[in-house]
């Protein structure tokens, strides 16, 4: 126990002009000062890595943006295909024609494989299609674009370096030399890559494409909109507006928070060992990924839409309630509209995040290799986040800058979602 | 034809829907309006409701388990000769290759035997599709004519078609409840399959993790050994490492917004922390292994330190950039929702912002903060792509950052890729290791969740 | 707005004793409103001055200028002078961590910080560096305590925390946490108005004790109040100080009429 004293040492003042005052104050201001400064500094850092993300993905996607294709004439002989079944033709041996008459002086077997492999190896199936699609054609000599195969892609855009030792290099001298005599003739030309966008999965680099992954991620996308956002709407109003307050809804809630927090591969295995296992649904399939994002994205759903209605007043519950109409009349008639901007901000957001969702895909095994887009829900298909795993995987140098490329799309799709979901805040949020 | 299913089923409604209508506009119009319980467009809804969602739950269930049920008839009606000492894994051999038969995908000459299956497989299909067809509709004939019946002056339909609400908005919240016991069931029931083959003291206590073990026998592999201490030391070590990257950048990044900085940086910077939280990981992932990995590796070779290319440091560093935002946002939240007072009144004691921070909001805002790490490391456990594509694959038991490590959630992933076998330890483990992750986050989850819950009581 | 500055001869005469603080010519701006309009008012040392006048009048944006608070509201300038025995406290070279600590401030609601009661009062001499030894901080503890009359009441329990006070004794805590910083000047923000009329009637005897030591500065919404306490008091209204003076000449025989109308409760 401390007794007072008897002089009035409160009133004892500070003389803020001594020497230990002033020191003391100068060490107060620089802790203030280096507090900010470690504040910046991690600001500065967070920023930082932000920009050294995007300019890495940049610097190495930007170039899948453009491929490189040769011009080359090809003449499809009646000998080769037959008129009346276009697609038995012998495309192989038309596409070695061209490329022999693109180098007329050589003769060797080698070179001439050596000269093959700069073309692409799609052309053929490229040039199938074309005279299945239009079979007049047959008999005709005309000119066509193709692609260039990847390595000599990545020498056009200068990724690989001429002026290295060759040992080092993946194209030796004659093939580089066989590419510069096209280059000098003016028959290659770097063209917009449409066919990232509209190709399906290809084991070369120079003709894989998103398509498959954009349609399987819609598909997925849709069933999980369609499945959640309905459910996720009347489970809020269950909870917010009838749930009596006890230990059952106090363990939903408890139950719903921490869904929304379970790591995301827990929902891939449930997929796994429920919808694959015991409900035998497709492996692979867009439904099983729709099912399981659903299942994800319904506590994100139920959680915006909850707060969505608390933040309507209660005096406009009271009001409709005053006038006579149900508690359900209330819902429909006036609380749900008034709450739906923010339901709708909450669920664009929820499902941009079910957009770049990974690992549960993986397990239910929407990481198959297709050449082409599904059909439907039920069908085997890849999603943009497993294509980007799947192309990080791959060993070929032209999938590094693919993989940079599609992560740019995928990203470009999450911010048109975000950019949508905040227009529609601030054009229908209301402010009480 | 599933989908013309669908369709009609809204048709039906639709039609419901007027039938009712219609039926409750006549008396409507002919009686005592006021002795007309329901407006016409309840009696409508009532109508429709009753037809349509009896018959929408009974298709969707029937088509969850139809191919269930088809498959194990069809399994069962294979000649003895076949299924007998057979695995099951053989048997989902069986099963598929009857599907792709029966699918018309036939890439040689079927067994005899599988052929005759696949026969009846298809033809069960067909007849449970148009089994489920009928009982539909038969249903919802039968529920229009008792729904018309019902419909009377005095029948209270807005409360029939309320009833209907509220069973639709029970069933919605019970889902969610539903989803987590799926998981629990489920990796539960897996894991006692795995605990009967291997013993819950090798799991939990064992030092060598080779689980790639052969699933079928012409694939040669090792032997196995499922001591999973490695795996969960790993995971330990990466979630460590994401930790201190992330709390003090995210924490001081927070406090700086919260209580330095002006609107303008604020407009600036928390559009770019939340960019940084809306990439997906698998981005992330390709970040750590297309940059930080090389970088880091030509960053130790010129110091001559050795450093994996699947080191841990960069796996953690990166899974660090990944939580900042998160721990910033948390953070911020916490901060702001200490009461402006208590600023005002250390600043008015002459106290400079940062011994207001550091002495008084931090320690106030401390359960908010404690709470929103508790979260992150939650997050930081439970990460996946990330790991999958930058930590490494075999188990290693080390606490060194430049070694390569792997975890749980790798080790998931990578059992699970490719051949699964319900009856095989290989695959099973990996709902082993799902549980252990599942109930350790679900601890951190909801001591944060209760942390946090309590630490905004305080303040409102 | 100068029809609504003072006339020089309704000016009531220069306190008797020497202005302890003194604002000339103060302006006060939020964003692009202007919340006070050329005050000026001189605080005498040794006494209590009572600011009074409708809600939103600029008492309390008067009151946050003598210590510089208004400093944390990101769109408040501040024009004028407003002096401290004489020097400027809006001068670039005061340094604002002193000047708070030598004119503490007591607010609206008793806002105790969420640590003990001890570590509340001793919180200001701590980052002042008042007390170098264990012993002479918890003197100071013990004394402010005492002078805001809540020793007594608190002295078995000066580690349990500040907030678990009721309402009256969390405001004696925030005066004590002032004193302990041993200020020359102490401005109170209505500081009875979230208080029943028991705690109001004790911080009342207090402020009155405090001024031997202190002088004292308080807003206040209740004239009652404003009589029993203050020796001074101020009148102002929509942004303008109206008048000012001794407390009883304001109460009996103001006059502006708009005062007159104001402390007979014709508004307010």
């Amino acid at each position: 126990m401390i007794e007072p004293t008897t002089t009035t040492r409160a009133a004892a003042r500070i003389d803020w002009n001594s020497g230990t005052a002033r020191s003391l104050r100068k060490k107060r201001y620089a802790a203030d000062r280096r507090l900010r400064f470690y504040g910046i500094a991690a600001i500065s850092i967070a920023v930082l890595l932000l920009g050294i993300l995007l300019t890495s993905l940049v610097s190495t996607g930007y170039l899948a943006f453009v491929q490189t294709h040769v011009t080359m004439d090809v003449a499809i002989d009646p000998e080769q295909v037959p008129v009346d079944n276009p697609a038995e033709g012998n495309y192989r041996a038309i596409v070695a024609d061209a490329v022999q008459r693109l180098f007329p002086d050589i003769d060797g077997r080698s070179e001439l494989r050596n000269a093959v492999g700069i073309v692409t190896n799609g052309a053929q199936v490229m040039l199938r299609n074309q005279v299945i699609s239009d079979p007049s054609l047959i008999g005709k000599t005309f000119s066509i674009q193709v692609p260039v195969s990847d390595p000599y892609d990545q020498l056009y855009k200068d990724v690989i370096d001429r002026d290295l030792p060759e040992n080092r290099r993946r194209l030796n001298d004659e093939q580089i030399a066989l590419f510069e005599t096209l280059e000098d003739r003016g028959l290659i030309e770097a063209k917009a890559n449409w066919a990232l966008l509209f190709n399906a999965d290809s084991r070369f680099p120079e003709l894989a494409g998103l398509a498959g992954a954009i349609v399987g991620s819609f598909y997925a996308l849709l069933l999980c909109f369609v499945i959640s956002f309905p459910v996720g709407i009347a489970a809020a109003i269950y909870l917010e507006e009838f749930a009596p307050k006890n230990r059952w809804t106090d363990l939903i809630e408890v139950n719903i928070n921490n869904l929304a927090a379970v790591p995301s591969i827990i929902f891939g295995l449930l997929g796994l060992a429920v919808f694959i296992q015991v409900f035998g649904l497709p492996r692979s399939a867009p439904l099983v990924g729709g099912l399981v994002l659903a299942l994800m994205t319904l506590p994100t759903i139920i959680i915006v839409t909850r707060n969505s209605l608390k933040a309507v007043p209660p005096s406009i519950r009271e009001a409709a309630l005053g006038i006579g109409a149900s508690r359900h009349e209330v819902i429909l008639h006036h609380l749900l509209p008034l709450a739906i901007p923010g339901i709708l901000t909450g669920t664009i957001i929820g499902m941009a995040q079910a957009l770049g969702e990974t690992a549960p895909l993986l397990l239910i095994g929407m990481n198959a290799f297709l050449t082409s887009p599904p059909g439907g829900i039920m069908e085997p298909a890849t999603s943009l986040p497993t294509q980007i795993f799947i192309w990080a995987d791959s060993p070929e140098r032209g999938f590094v800058s693919r993989t940079s490329a599609a992560i740019l799309v995928l990203l470009g799709f999450l911010i048109l979602m975000n950019a949508i979901a905040i227009y529609l805040r601030s054009k229908l949020e209301r402010k009480w | 034809m599933t989908g013309y299913l669908f369709l009609t089923i809204i048709l039906f409604s639709l039609a419901a829907f007027y039938v009712g209508r219609s039926a409750a506009t006549r008396f409507a119009v002919a009686g005592d309006r006021l002795a007309v319980h329901s407006r016409p467009i309840y009696h409508g809804a009532f109508a429709a409701i009753w037809v349509g969602l009896p018959a929408l739950v009974l298709v969707l269930v029937w088509l969850l388990f139809q191919d269930g049920v088809v498959r194990t008839l069809v399994v069962q009606s294979l000649p003895p000769s076949l299924t007998e000492g057979a695995s099951s894994s053989q048997i989902s051999l069986f099963v598929s290759e009857i599907r792709n038969v029966a699918a018309g995908r036939i890439f040689a000459e079927p067994r005899p035997e599988i052929a005759a299956a696949a026969e009846r497989y298809a033809s069960w299909t067909v007849l449970a599709n148009w089994a489920m067809v009928v009982v539909a509709l038969c249903m919802m004939a039968l529920a229009l004519f008792l729904a018309r019946v019902r419909i009377s002056p005095r029948y209270r339909a807005r409360q029939s078609f309320e009833r209907a609400l509220d069973i639709i908005m029970i069933s919605s919240a019970a889902l969610a409840i539903l989803v987590t016991f799926g998981i629990i069931v489920s990796l539960t029931y897996e894991a006692i399959q795995f605990f009967r083959l291997v013993p819950p003291t090798e799991f939990f206590f064992g030092l060598n993790w080779e689980p790639q073990i052969a699933i079928r026998a012409d694939q040669v592999a090792g032997t196995g050994a499922f001591g999973a201490v490695p795996v969960f030391t790993g995971t330990l070590l990466i979630a460590a490492i994401a930790l201190i990257v992330a709390i003090p950048v995210g924490l001081l990044s927070a406090i700086y917004l919260v209580e330095f900085a002006n609107r303008r940086v604020r407009g600036i910077v928390k559009p770019i922390l939340e960019i940084l939280a809306g990439v997906p990981t698998v981005v992330y992932g390709f970040f750590a292994v297309l940059t930080v990995a090389p970088a880091v590796r030509q960053t130790g070779s010129l110091f001559g330190i050795a450093i994996s290319p699947n080191s841990a440091l960069v796996a953690g560093g990166v899974m660090g950039i990944m939580i900042i935002p998160f721990i910033s946002s948390l953070a911020d939240d916490a901060l702001k929702a200490v009461p402006q007072s208590m600023r005002d009144g250390s600043l008015a004691l002459g106290a400079t912002p940062a011994e207001t921070i550091t002495k008084v909001l931090v320690p106030a805002a401390l359960p908010g903060i404690m709470g929103g790490i508790l979260l992150a490391a939650s997050r930081a456990i439970g990460e996946t792509m990330i790991v999958v594509m930058a930590a490494g694959l075999t188990a290693n038991l080390t606490a060194n950052p430049l070694e390569g490590v792997t975890t749980v959630t790798v080790q998931i992933v990578t059992l699970l890729i490719g051949d699964t076998a319900f009856d095989n330890p290989k695959t099973l483990s990996a709902f082993a290791l799902g549980l252990v992750l599942f109930v350790v986050t679900l601890c951190l989850n909801v001591a944060a969740l209760k942390i946090v819950q309590r630490y905004r009581e305080k303040y409102e | 707005m100068t029809q609504w500055t003072l006339d020089p001869e309704t000016r009531t005469t220069e306190p008797a004793s020497l202005p302890k603080m003194r604002g000339e010519n103060v302006n006060v701006f939020y964003g692009t409103k202007q919340a006070l309009f050329d005050v000026n008012l001189a605080v005498p040392e040794h006494q209590v001055t009572a600011l009074i006048g409708p809600s939103g009048c600029g008492k309390s944006t008067f009151l946050r200028c003598l210590n510089r608070m208004n400093d944390t509201i990101d769109i408040a300038r501040v024009e004028g002078e407003i002096t401290l025995d004489g020097r400027s406290i809006y001068d670039p070279k005061i340094d604002v961590v002193e000047l708070r600590a030598q004119v503490g401030m007591v607010f609206q609601k008793p806002n105790p910080f969420p640590k003990s009661i001890f570590e509340n009062v001793a919180y200001g001499p701590t980052i002042h560096g008042r007390a170098s030894a264990k012993a002479d901080l918890e003197q100071i503890v013990v004394d402010s305590l005492r002078k805001a009359g809540l020793y007594e009441e608190v002295k078995e329990r000066l580690h349990e925390p500040g907030t678990g006070l009721s309402g009256g004794q969390q405001q004696r805590l925030c005066i004590a946490r002032a004193i302990a910083v041993a200020p020359e000047v102490i401005l109170m923000d209505e500081p009875c108005s979230a208080l029943d009329p028991i705690a109001t009637a004790k911080i009342e005897e207090l402020i009155d004790e405090l001024r031997e030591n202190f002088t004292i500065v308080i807003v206040t919404h209740s004239m009652q109040q404003a009589a029993r306490v203050s020796q001074r008091t101020a009148f102002f209204h929509l942004g303008v100080l109206v008048e000012e003076g001794p407390t009883s000449e304001i109460f009996t025989s103001p006059n502006d009429k708009r005062t007159q109308d104001y402390v007979t409760g014709r508004f307010g």
